[in-house]
């Protein structure tokens, strides 16, 4: 357990834009799994506004408790090795928020998120975010920042990837893609018309809908 | 060497009239009531002991149904008749505490096999006009859920909005969940798990050898023998309460401090607080408790296997279950260590069940779950309350 998710502090919350576009895409009153549920910020949204049947799983012990003392269903458990105990179609939508960069094995939690949930969706860092770029390139440095505040040896992400990356990650495990968007620096959703090369320099981060 | 206390024996016909004539209410059964046990026998008559707290609404919705362990009893939010003590979870329940006695109707029943009032090994039997012993037979945790359901009948309450209990507690509330699970709105099993280990049944068989060997058991009619195997069962008490604590709770409160001395003595008596203490919960155990009641309760526990019931697949046995749950276990618990829960919680998951689960850092060990653990009442309260929302109760007065 000495891995543990990035933990949301009160300052960070307004910084989850990226909640708001999953939310949208959730149908009301659905079965709903959050892997990776930090401290229920997006479970409680959901329930408040869309009426689901929640449920949460999460690493870190401190947001469990947090979640559960809140009177959301949530569990403690590990993306990378609990998600084999979920049924088949159990869920009508799996999230996995800002979550997948930080598994041991982001293809096999994709393949078993595709299996539990009819829609899943899944939002991301993106690696190949312009400052992330001017970063490496001209400091010769892995990027350290506002979206990316750990230094490369502490850092529970350890699988990053570009939305390019994750788009060919889902091909590979036959994975479509129903909608997408990337949102910029400030939380804006970048026009569906640009093109993927625009989304992958420009998008701070992606929020994907899935399905098998 | 252990000596009991002089008025042991005035506090033991104490104990001995709360097994037959108990001061809590009774529910007695007669020939056309039996219960069907386990053994493949019926018990009749019998009669089930019980304590409530609070009032059941009208239309019998907020009714909380809490289990007891091992050695508890139905003393849950009462003083106790034979010790004078506060009931045993009178931190959690109560008039605005977080099983809110004002809010819900809550019952508490002596489990069949015990020795509190409901029937077991030392009430009579009235085929004989002398008590049971041994030819009570075996009592399985299913047949002690099956006797609270018919108090739950008796209340003619067709769904229990909670059932809650932690060790043995814990295993009727899974029981209560896995069997009955239509009456069961929500379930809260805690420090417990979906069957005895081969190392807890090793630790109740060294407890119930030692009470079979005192001399003083007498082949388990000590009673008309007008004797008690005292020491045997102190011994037992002994050895389990250490099952009940952990090496660091151990090494915080004693250490390896001496007992009223300044120097080790170089003899047998009791040189280190840890001995004392010991020695203390062993002698004021078996004041209140029948040593024949220990030896059916441990092998309750014992027998206790919930997927074996389902042909070995533990999820089959909450399958299609709409039970809320929430399981809380401690980490520093070594009798039902968190890998006994998170079983529970992966069979949940895998009957699609809605669970919650929550493991609370504590060197406290197993008694975690009687004492006043802040995150343990932060976890019951938070699932308590949202459970009673979707249950459509009203919300408690602030």
């Amino acid at each position: 357990m000495s891995q543990e998710p990035p933990k949301l502090t009160i300052g960070e919350r307004q910084a989850r834009f990226d909640l708001d576009v999953v939310a949208s895409y959730i149908e009301p009153r659905a079965k709903v799994l959050d892997v990776g549920c930090g401290d229920g910020l997006l479970l409680e949204k959901l329930a408040g506004e869309k009426q689901v049947d929640g449920r949460g799983v999460e690493l870190s012990q401190r947001g469990v408790n947090e979640c559960v003392a809140r009177g959301l269903s949530v569990i403690q458990g590990d993306a990378d090795t609990d998600l084999v105990f979920y049924p088949d179609r159990g869920f009508d939508y799996v999230i996995l928020s800002q979550t997948l960069q930080a598994t041991k094995n982001p293809k096999a939690v994709l393949e078993h998120l595709l299996r539990i949930g009819d829609k899943v969706i899944v939002s991301i860092p993106n690696f190949g975010y312009w400052p992330n770029r001017v970063g490496l390139a001209f400091k010769g440095q892995m990027p350290v920042n506002r979206h990316l505040p750990y230094s490369w040896y502490d850092t529970p992400n350890i699988h990053f990837c570009t939305i390019r990356d994750f788009v060919k990650l889902c091909d590979e495990v036959g994975a479509k893609v129903e909608s997408a968007a990337a949102l910029n620096g400030s939380g804006q959703e970048i026009g569906l018309s640009m093109p993927w090369w625009f989304w992958n320099f420009f998008g701070q981060q992606a929020v994907f809908m899935l399905r098998r | 060497m252990i000596t009991m206390p002089k008025d042991a024996r005035s506090r033991r016909l104490l104990a001995a009239d709360e097994a037959n004539n108990p001061t809590s209410e009774v529910l007695r059964f007669g020939p056309d009531k039996p219960l069907r046990l386990d053994a493949g026998v019926e018990l009749t008559p019998f009669q089930i002991a019980y304590q409530t707290y609070g009032t059941l609404n009208e239309a019998r919705t907020n009714a909380v149904l809490v289990c007891h362990a091992l050695t508890g009893d139905q003393h849950a939010a009462n003083a106790h008749p034979v010790t004078g003590k506060a009931g045993w979870w009178d931190v959690l329940i109560g008039p605005g505490r977080i099983v809110d006695t004002d809010r819900f109707f809550v019952i508490c029943s002596n489990v069949i096999g015990g020795c509190l009032g409901s029937t077991g090994p030392a009430s009579i039997n009235p085929a004989t006009g002398k008590p049971y012993g041994l030819d009570l037979p075996v009592i399985t945790i299913p047949d002690m859920v099956r006797a609270q359901a018919m108090l739950v009948d008796h209340f003619g309450i067709d769904q229990l909005f909670c059932v809650i209990g932690g060790s043995m507690g814990g295993m009727q509330v899974l029981e209560w969940a896995a069997s009955h699970s239509d009456r069961v709105f929500s379930a809260l099993p805690i420090a417990t798990g979906p069957r005895h280990s081969s190392q807890n049944i090793a630790f109740n068989e060294v407890g119930r050898q030692s009470v079979m060997a005192d001399p003083d058991w007498c082949g388990g009619r000590y009673i008309e023998e007008d004797k008690r195997p005292e020491k045997g069962l102190a011994v037992a008490r002994m050895a389990a309460h250490i099952t009940y604590l952990s090496e660091a709770a151990l090494h915080r409160k004693f250490g390896r401090n001496l007992q009223d001395r300044a120097h080790l003595t170089f003899g047998f008596d009791a040189d280190f607080q840890i001995e004392s203490y010991l020695r203390h919960q062993g002698m004021t155990f078996v004041d209140r408790f029948d040593a024949n009641s220990y030896l059916y309760m441990t092998r309750a526990m014992d027998y206790f296997d919930l997927a074996a019931d389902h042909d070995g697949r533990l999820a089959d046995a909450f399958a299609g279950t709409s039970t809320r749950f929430c399981l809380v276990s401690f980490t520093s618990d070594w009798l039902f260590p968190t890998s006994e829960s998170r079983s529970v919680v992966h069979a949940l998951n895998a009957a699609g069940a809605s669970v919650s689960f929550v493991e609370i850092e504590t060197d406290r060990g197993h008694d975690a779950f009687l004492l006043d653990e802040p995150e343990l009442f932060a976890a019951i309260n938070g699932f308590i309350n949202s459970a009673a929302r979707a249950y459509g109760l009203p919300e408690a007065d602030q």
